[in-house]
């Protein structure tokens, strides 16, 4: 019996799911909030944090992060006397955890030949990735419940059923908008719905694009980034996160930017062509191809992200009774009947 | 006079207002120009490129010296005449118009007979001053101005807060005391 390949098999998967998680994950999570602040404030005029600096040297402002990540590990870690001492630690790591394996089941790259051997570069592929996708995404909401629960303090508990009540409206929008272009695709693989981009010639946010806009919104609204953000509202609002200090803030405050890479690189998958390059044929040129995969993928997300930013410092925040109206009764109902005309033109079609 | 009316028109919301995603699109445009417009005007800069606008409004405010406005209100003055003699005749107005009470004036006989008085000690708390400008109105011979300039006066013990006759003449520097060498880590840098 051959142990070798098994166990290839087992350091490639993973190193994929770290390459994702800590690689992909981390590096663009921190990214994001350098980006966050230069953007905003080269848009407003302004110049941005720039102060951080290593020796002297700061590359525009580029350190912060890392003075962020320093500052929230050395701060204290204070867990209030009427919290729910277990439920208190586990709610972020819940958030976080689910953020994080959404990030896993994204499709980097495709399948590549090389060594004589069929490399996936997809860490979890399972042809059940988006409902998958979807629904730990959507239980992402226990964290946030179980942290305004265990706060033990009457603001987070308000702020958490805004936060649980946001999420669940927009969630069934979020899904049934993927409803018309999974239907076209016919299937539930976000490998063969890309494929499916790259052997048809179009991308779905051409098939789709009533889709791909009421995805985007209902999917800044689940990240709850401005200008959904009332479960948290940075400065202003007492969210869930109230009775939270140090590290375990930094984690709800990463499972934002975690979901907001999620639901951008969903969209790179199913709307923007995933992986694929037009006119090259990427799965056949071995490890250039591979990497041509990785990049085609991270730079359709990056460039999702910054335009969800813009989005972001664009937008005044909405009013609960909006937001809510917004998401039962403009995007539910439009993403069904996006879908019930697409079975339609489907059915004309055939 | 008649009272007049001008009525104003409330802007209609048309459909297109009201799907909102046109009105979306136009702000993100607006934010998006500023955007690339000041990305390109930075990166001028870091270039040394000339000709271009900064892209930004910030003042960096430590390094770069900060804007006073002409008629700010900064640190007092206490003015000579042209003997070189203060002009202050120590009539204590200013100490006692002063709403902060950070004015203490000691008098003395003057040798010039035609002002009587002068002050033998003139000290200032900037520490209680509220910069109101009160004792430039009340002085009767224009002997104490608030146009020094000097906005950077905070130091690390409150002695060192009050200025004395000398340094408000501008005889002698204002010079840290011992105890704020001790614990100001730029001092002598």
């Amino acid at each position: 019996m051959n142990l070798a390949l098994p166990l290839n098999d087992i350091c490639f998967s993973t190193a994929k799911v770290l390459f994702a998680v800590l690689g992909v994950g981390l590096n663009i999570a921190g990214l994001l909030g350098w980006v966050e602040r230069k953007q905003s404030a080269v848009m407003q005029d302004r110049i941005g944090a720039n102060r951080a600096s290593i020796f002297g040297i700061n590359i525009l402002g580029l350190f912060h992060p890392i003075a962020d990540a320093i500052k929230m590990l050395t701060k204290e870690d204070f867990v209030p006397t009427g919290a729910t001492k277990g439920l208190h630690g586990l709610a972020p790591m819940i958030s976080l955890g689910c953020a994080m394996f959404c990030l896993a089941a994204l499709p980097y790259g495709g399948v590549i030949q090389y060594a004589g051997s069929a490399w996936d570069l997809q860490p979890i592929a399972l042809p059940m990735g988006v409902p998958l996708v979807l629904a730990v995404l959507a239980f992402g909401v226990h964290g946030i419940v179980m942290a305004g629960y265990a706060s033990g303090s009457n603001y987070g508990l308000l702020g958490a059923l805004r936060g649980a009540a946001q999420m669940i409206s927009y969630e069934v929008a979020l899904a049934s908008s993927l409803a018309g272009v999974l239907f076209i695709y016919g299937t539930l693989d976000f490998s063969e719905a890309v494929l499916w981009q790259a052997s048809h010639g179009i991308w779905g946010i051409f098939l789709q694009p009533l889709a791909f806009i009421l995805f985007l919104t209902a999917g800044a609204a689940v990240t709850k980034r401005t200008p959904f953000d009332l479960p948290e509202g940075e400065s202003e609002i007492v969210g869930y996160h109230v009775e939270y200090s140090g590290m375990k803030f930094g984690m709800f405050l990463m499972t934002d930017f975690f979901e907001s890479i999620v639901i951008c690189g969903v969209i790179t998958a199913l709307f923007l062509g995933g992986w694929t390059i037009p006119g090259l044929e990427l799965r056949t040129m071995g490890l250039l191809g591979g990497a041509l995969m990785l990049a085609s993928f991270i730079g359709k997300m990056m460039f999702l992200l910054f335009l969800l930013m813009q989005i972001r410092w664009t937008l005044p925040r909405f009013r609960f009774d909006q937001l809510l109206d917004l998401g039962w009764k403009n995007l539910l109902p439009l993403a069904l009947i996006n879908f019930l005309a697409t079975v339609w033109v489907v059915y004309l079609w055939r | 006079m008649a009272i007049t009316i001008r009525p104003v028109t409330r802007p209609q919301r048309t459909f297109l207002t009201e799907i909102y995603l046109v009105e979306v699109w136009r702000g993100l445009m607006l934010t998006f120009r500023h955007l690339f417009v000041n990305l390109f005007r930075h990166t001028m800069t870091l270039f040394r490129i000339k000709g271009f606008l900064p892209g930004a409004v910030t003042i960096q405010y430590p390094e770069d010296a900060a804007m006073l406005g002409k008629r700010a209100r900064t640190r007092h003055r206490l003015l000579k005449r042209d003997d070189g003699a203060p002009r202050c005749t120590a009539c204590l107005l200013c100490e006692t118009i002063c709403p902060a009470k950070c004015i203490r004036i000691t008098a003395e006989n003057a040798p010039d007979v035609t002002v009587e008085k002068r002050a033998k000690t003139f000290d200032i708390d900037l520490g209680m001053c509220v910069f109101c400008g009160y004792c430039v109105e009340a002085c009767p011979v224009d002997a104490i101005h608030m146009d020094a300039n000097e906005v950077e006066l905070s130091t690390f013990n409150r002695k060192d807060m009050i200025w004395d006759m000398a340094e408000l003449l501008g005889d002698k520097p204002k010079l840290p005391s011992a105890a704020t060498k001790a614990v100001d880590p730029l001092y002598g840098a």
